[in-house]
């Protein structure tokens, strides 16, 4: 075989949570009540958009998380039959190759052709010389950087955006095939369905907002593979591959964290709300205590601890990799089991008030266990607050990540992400002249990943709270000024008149 | 004599979606100077949105289209903003709903009411001072030097709107508007506060403009009424002729609406439908779909004011004068079906089903960092009811009485503290949990609130199966002979449920937000129906409703009363709701009952003071019959800290000094008449209560 699948730790909980949500879209499908709100978060524009950018990020973290080993090429015979490499690499390692071994001797700038600091070249006469090197790689193929440059670089960025185009259309023309099939209808009237933004679904945004990452993504590809498009850092790797790298290790610190956390914020902030008592003394005191001590410590001191135990057991983990993702997880773990106590809060408060509410009575009136009114009646209705804080978490925890790198207890260093790009830069930011570029690339991927997530998380709220219903109405209201697209209105008018019929 | 307000062709809409919503549409009244002037209707028929255009304190939302409304000759609708703030206040005022949420927590009584008048007159200092007393003694605030510098949340509900009242009369304003001004207070502080506003309109000779839905407030106060529904008014009189004759098929539809002792066992007529949305156009008359006399021009043509007699005037059809279609009593009496009535015989066997023996609920007070109990809030204390087998029972009392409670005990939703609970004969408080949940569903509670009683996040066909669901227990009994319990088998129960209270059985997929008050209180008592209760406990089910909403939950109880043999406890504050439904009447005061008997005993010869100032209190449409309102002085005392003796000696006119020390006996009248009070203890040495004063 020529490679050996691994599946370290934080890759089996992200499988697991995929068939989680494989399984919850399966069974929301299946109850049209369930899909109902969730149809209107296909109506928002804004959410599809958040959407649409969000599964790209994922994408590129899922293509992260399938690593193997590559089998090694031996001369020997060993009885042991295929010897596999100790690095442990990813799809996404393999997909960018070029990236991660075309590396140059220290810093360059975006699209430069010469390193950033001057070093003694020696001629081949004999002489030296104090200048900017060229890049072993960067713009290599040009033989004279000042004038090629501006053309090699248009006419290679053109073709990377025809390329994307033409991969967007391929899309596009695929989704409104599939749309026209489900509808109904012809293609082209789809099509013009769609243009006039007339679908249910803002359609339209999806595709304007694909065409925008396409075009992207596609001028990015063609260019990479003859420039640094955002540089090198301080060992020469390319800040790009870094900043795809960095996604992955944003995806798992936001998600993991809130999955570790959520058991117990909702377990014992229900409890406290719900049973009173000692019960909710005793959670009280113990969220009390947990949020009086200075988690940045805390936390320090488990990572610290977990530090000194892997390397006092370095037989137990066969690649670097593995080490380093343990350290990760288990500092999903500390960050979950410190975090737990804002939600839980929350969670005891709206229970307190919501116990109190007359269906809940009802409820206890007819027998129900307190299981049963607690997970039908008080679980469904906070909801929307660990929803909320859930993805308000998330963004925290990726900056989370970052701080904790800075301390110099986050990540392990054999591991990108984006708290170490931003801990590097602390350094690179004193240096003169200024080394911009690693920040700036880790800030912009980080912004993106964290704003779509947010947006996203917005329309989810508007569309899963029943209690903020005029924020759609007036949607409905601004849109409606522009331009009269029926379908979506028709969904708008049911819903003003729920509003307004009590 | 020019109107001191007048108001013509009035339209404000609210931009709500994609067609505005037209809640005043071509409104035109006028006020005369010294006269309370009732603007009548139901929620949501455009009543409210009316004084804030007139104030121009509409929401973001609203919008004024056209008209005018001229206050003195000066159009409001002209003024620009700065002018306005003029106006608010000084020369109109405005009264709102709720005393704890219009008056700032954080400010003291004396500094809000002076805000008014730095404003307007600019007073300071000492002035300043010497009319806020001036203004607060005239409002009947007792002790004011003292008490004028206390906040909001040291005064009781009653004293709030008094303060309220203050605030809207430091302007001396020419004109005021009470927006429902008593709707969330007591009847016995109602009367207190109608009271005082007529005085003060005698007094400073200022005109109301009375925004009400309930009939006896407008009998008791207004001069002239005017019928508003769905954003226009219908109907436009003086009381008495409004009163005697009302025309509208409207107006009429709302007093046959109203529980009362004489429509017992006929049912209350009801208005098919609901309420039209406002965004919708209109093309004939609005009511016409609703209206029983409606015949085609109805549908097609808006209906002019025609003039019954003079001063009346009415717009409908039906008083058209070249209408074609006369009939001698333009509107027929409403026939109520007598179906369904005695339709079921009441079980002989146990004639008691609850009996309720010195329930006690004490409510323990926590203070200090260890938690120590200092008090107890004594909620209720020492009940004693029994309810046979399909009757009804009337639990009746001020807020804060306990009356909720007693009912939340008999559920065992709330642990009582001493006292017993015998459900058809088996004991319940301290039963087990598990078997007390084998019980539960014989007795089921309805709720006040419709709109905070069902799971937002459920669908009504999940709300329903709830009880069925949640009970471990065999749920056919009774109903369809031990079926195999399936899903189908559930469904089906579910929409007999809904048909038997009314409603369509594809609302089963349908969420709460969708419907209405009266359609979620349908909800509601379908599903405590669900798992088959003997004893149904209604806490206040109807009083957040409108009349014509109220009048069909009162018919539904009672038509499952007559077929299914339920057995009610009916809690509720509305005399007229329990001289309509009700066998028995017990009257709470202060955690305690102080007369109990059958309804014609206790609402036809009430002995207990209280239950006497209770009843005189309630305001009465017929106001022919000279009747002395009783008035009570005061609010009802803490229950943390009841006062000696009798609870109600404070503020009974007939209070001796026995009263202060001990809490009296029973005393008996008939078999099931009975009262505690001294006036008629045989231990009481005193002459005759009617001699006292």
């Amino acid at each position: 075989m020529p490679f050996k699948p691994i599946v370290l730790w934080t890759d089996a909980l992200i499988y697991l949570l995929l068939v989680v949500i494989v399984f919850f879209v399966w069974y929301v499908r299946s109850n049209k009540h369930l899909l109902e709100p969730w149809r209107r978060v296909g109506h928002s524009t804004s959410g599809m958009m958040a959407l649409t950018l969000l599964v790209f990020f994922i994408t590129i973290g899922l293509l992260d998380t399938v690593h193997f080993r590559s089998a090694v090429e031996n001369n020997r015979d060993t009885e042991s039959g295929t010897i596999y490499s100790a690095e442990v690499l990813s799809l996404l390692d393999v997909i960018a190759t070029p990236l991660r071994t075309r590396l140059e001797k220290t810093y360059s700038a975006p699209f430069a052709t010469h390193l950033y600091t001057k070093e003694t070249i020696e001629l081949s006469d004999g002489k030296q010389v104090r200048e900017f090197p060229r890049l072993v790689f960067g713009g290599a193929n040009l033989q004279d950087p000042k004038t090629q440059f501006t053309a090699d670089f248009a006419s290679r960025a053109f073709i990377g955006l025809s390329f994307g185009i033409f991969i967007w259309c391929i899309c596009a023309i695929l989704l409104i095939t599939l749309l026209a099939s489900m509808g109904g209808h012809k293609f082209s009237e789809t099509l013009s369905i769609i243009w006039r933004n007339e679908t249910e679904s803002p359609w339209k945004y999806v595709l304007l907002t694909l065409a925008l990452i396409f075009s992207l993504a596609g001028t990015a590809i063609t260019l990479s593979a003859h420039y640094h498009i955002l540089g090198t850092d301080k060992v020469g790797q390319d800040v790009f591959y870094q900043s795809l790298k960095s996604i992955r290790t944003g995806l798992v610190i936001g998600t993991l964290t809130t999955l570790i956390m959520l058991p117990f914020a909702i377990l014992l902030g229900i409890m406290a709300g719900y049973f009173k008592g000692w019960v909710d003394d005793v959670i009280q005191y113990t969220y009390t205590t947990l949020s009086s001590i200075p988690s940045v410590l805390l936390i320090a001191a488990a990572v610290l601890m977990m530090q000194v135990y892997t390397e006092t057991h370095l037989e137990l983990f066969d690649t670097i990799a593995a080490r380093a993702d343990l350290r990760l997880l288990f500092l999903c773990i500390i960050l979950g089991v410190t975090s737990w106590t804002g939600l839980c809060r929350l969670l005891r408060g709206e229970t307190l008030k919501l116990r109190e509410m007359e269906y809940i009575q009802a409820a206890h009136a007819f027998g129900a266990s307190h299981w049963r009114i607690i997970s039908r009646h008080i679980l469904p209705n906070v909801m929307h607050i660990i929803l909320i804080t859930t993805v308000m978490d998330f963004s925290g925890l990726v900056l989370a990540e970052a701080v904790l790198s800075y301390v110099g207890v986050g990540v392990d260093p054999s591991m990108i992400s984006f708290g170490t790009m931003i801990n590097a830069a602390r350094l690179e930011m004193a240096r003169e002249p200024m080394v911009w570029w690693p920040l700036l690339s880790a800030f912009s991927f980080m912004f993106a990943l964290v704003l779509s997530a947010n947006l996203f998380a917005d329309s989810v709220q508007d569309a899963f709270n029943p209690r903020i219903k005029t924020s759609l109405i007036r949607i409905g209201k601004s849109r409606q000024g522009k331009q009269g697209n029926k379908l979506e209105n028709k969904v708008v008018v049911s819903i003003i008149r729920d509003s307004t019929s009590p | 004599m020019t109107p001191l307000l007048k108001i013509s062709n009035l339209e404000t809409i609210v931009h709500k979606g994609l067609k505005p919503v037209r809640v005043v549409n071509g409104l035109t009244l006028q006020i005369m100077k010294g006269e309370t002037f009732a603007l009548l209707g139901e929620s949501g028929c455009g009543k409210s949105m009316t004084a804030l255009s007139v104030m121009r304190l509409l929401p973001e939302a609203g919008e004024i289209i056209s008209g005018s409304v001229k206050i003195g000759g000066e159009d409001l609708l002209l003024l620009p903003e700065s002018a306005m703030r003029n106006i608010r206040g000084r020369r109109i005022s405005m009264i709102f709903q709720e005393p704890m949420l219009s008056l700032n927590p954080v400010l003291t009584v004396a500094d809000q009411v002076g805000e008014v008048l730095q404003q307007h007159f600019n007073l300071q200092g000492i002035a300043l001072k010497e009319r806020i007393l001036k203004i607060l003694n005239q409002v009947g605030i007792p002790d004011v030097p003292n008490r004028m510098f206390e906040y909001p949340f040291q005064f009781s509900g009653g004293m709030k709107q008094r303060v309220m009242i203050a605030m809207a009369l430091a302007g001396e304003p020419e004109l005021l508007i009470a927006d429902e001004p008593t709707t969330a207070l007591d009847v016995t502080i109602q009367a207190q506060v109608l009271a005082l506003m007529s005085s003060l309109q005698q007094y400073n000779g200022m005109a109301i403009l009375l925004i009400t839905h309930d009939l006896g407030v407008v009998a008791e106060m207004a001069h002239q009424v005017a019928v508003m529904y769905a954003g226009e008014i219908v109907e436009t009189a003086a009381r008495d002729q409004f009163f005697r004759n009302p025309a509208h098929p409207y107006s009429l539809k709302l007093f046959a609406a109203l529980p009362g002792k004489k429509k017992r066992e006929k049912g209350l007529a009801t208005i098919n439908g609901t309420m039209p949305l406002l965004s919708r156009e209109f093309i004939g008359c609005r009511f016409a779909d609703r209206c029983d006399h409606a015949w085609d021009l109805c549908h097609v043509s808006v209906p002019e004011w025609n003039e019954v007699t003079a001063g009346h005037q009415v717009r409908c059809h039906l008083f058209s004068k070249n209408s074609e279609y006369r009939v001698e009593n333009p509107v027929k009496k409403v026939e109520i079906s007598s179906q369904a009535m005695s339709a079921f015989q009441a079980p002989t066997s146990n004639p008691q089903l609850l009996r309720v023996t010195n329930l006690k609920v004490h409510f323990p007070i926590h203070k200090g960092l260890m938690k120590r109990v200092t008090g107890h809030i004594k909620a209720v204390d020492g009940v004693s009811l029994t309810i046979p087998q399909g009757r009804t029972l009337a639990l009746v009392g001020e807020s804060g009485c306990g009356k909720t409670t007693v009912g939340k005990a008999i559920l065992q939703l709330i642990p009582p503290t001493a006292g017993s609970v015998q459900y058809d004969g088996l004991e319940l408080v301290g039963l087990e949990r598990k078997k007390l949940r084998e019980k539960r569903t014989e007795f089921q509670i309805v709720f006040q609130d419709p709109y905070s009683s069902l799971n937002p996040r459920m669908r009504i066909i999940d709300i329903i199966k709830e009880g069925i669901n949640s009970s471990d227990i065999k749920f056919n009994r009774g109903m369809s002979g031990g079926n195999p319990r399936s899903l189908i088998s559930e469904e089906e129960k579910v929409d007999t449920l809904l048909q038997r209270v009314g409603l369509p059985p594809d609302t089963g997929w349908r969420y709460p937000h969708e419907f209405s008050g009266g359609q979620r209180q349908r909800i509601a008592i379908a599903r405590a129906l669900a798992v088959n209760p003997r004893l149904l406990i209604c806490d206040e089910p109807t009083s957040a409703l409108d009349v014509s909403v109220q009048a069909q939950i009162l018919n539904l109880l009672e038509e499952l009363q007559n077929s299914l043999g339920l057995s009610y406890l009916f809690i509720t504050h509305n005399i007229s709701v329990v001289e309509y439904l009700a066998d028995e009447i017990a009257v709470m005061y202060l955690g305690r009952i102080v007369e109990q008997g059958t309804v014609d005993e206790v609402l036809g010869n009430p002995r207990h003071p209280y239950t006497q100032a209770l009843l005189s209190a309630v305001p009465v449409i017929e106001f022919e019959s000279k009747r002395e309102i009783i008035r009570l002085h005061g609010d009802s005392p803490s229950p943390v800290n009841p006062p000696s003796g009798c609870h109600f000696h404070p503020r009974c006119h007939h209070a001796t000094s026995i009263c202060h020390t001990i809490y009296p006996e029973e005393t008996a009248f008939s078999p099931t008449h009975i009262t505690r009070c001294y006036l008629y203890s045989k231990e009481r040495n005193l002459p005759h209560p009617q001699m006292q004063k």
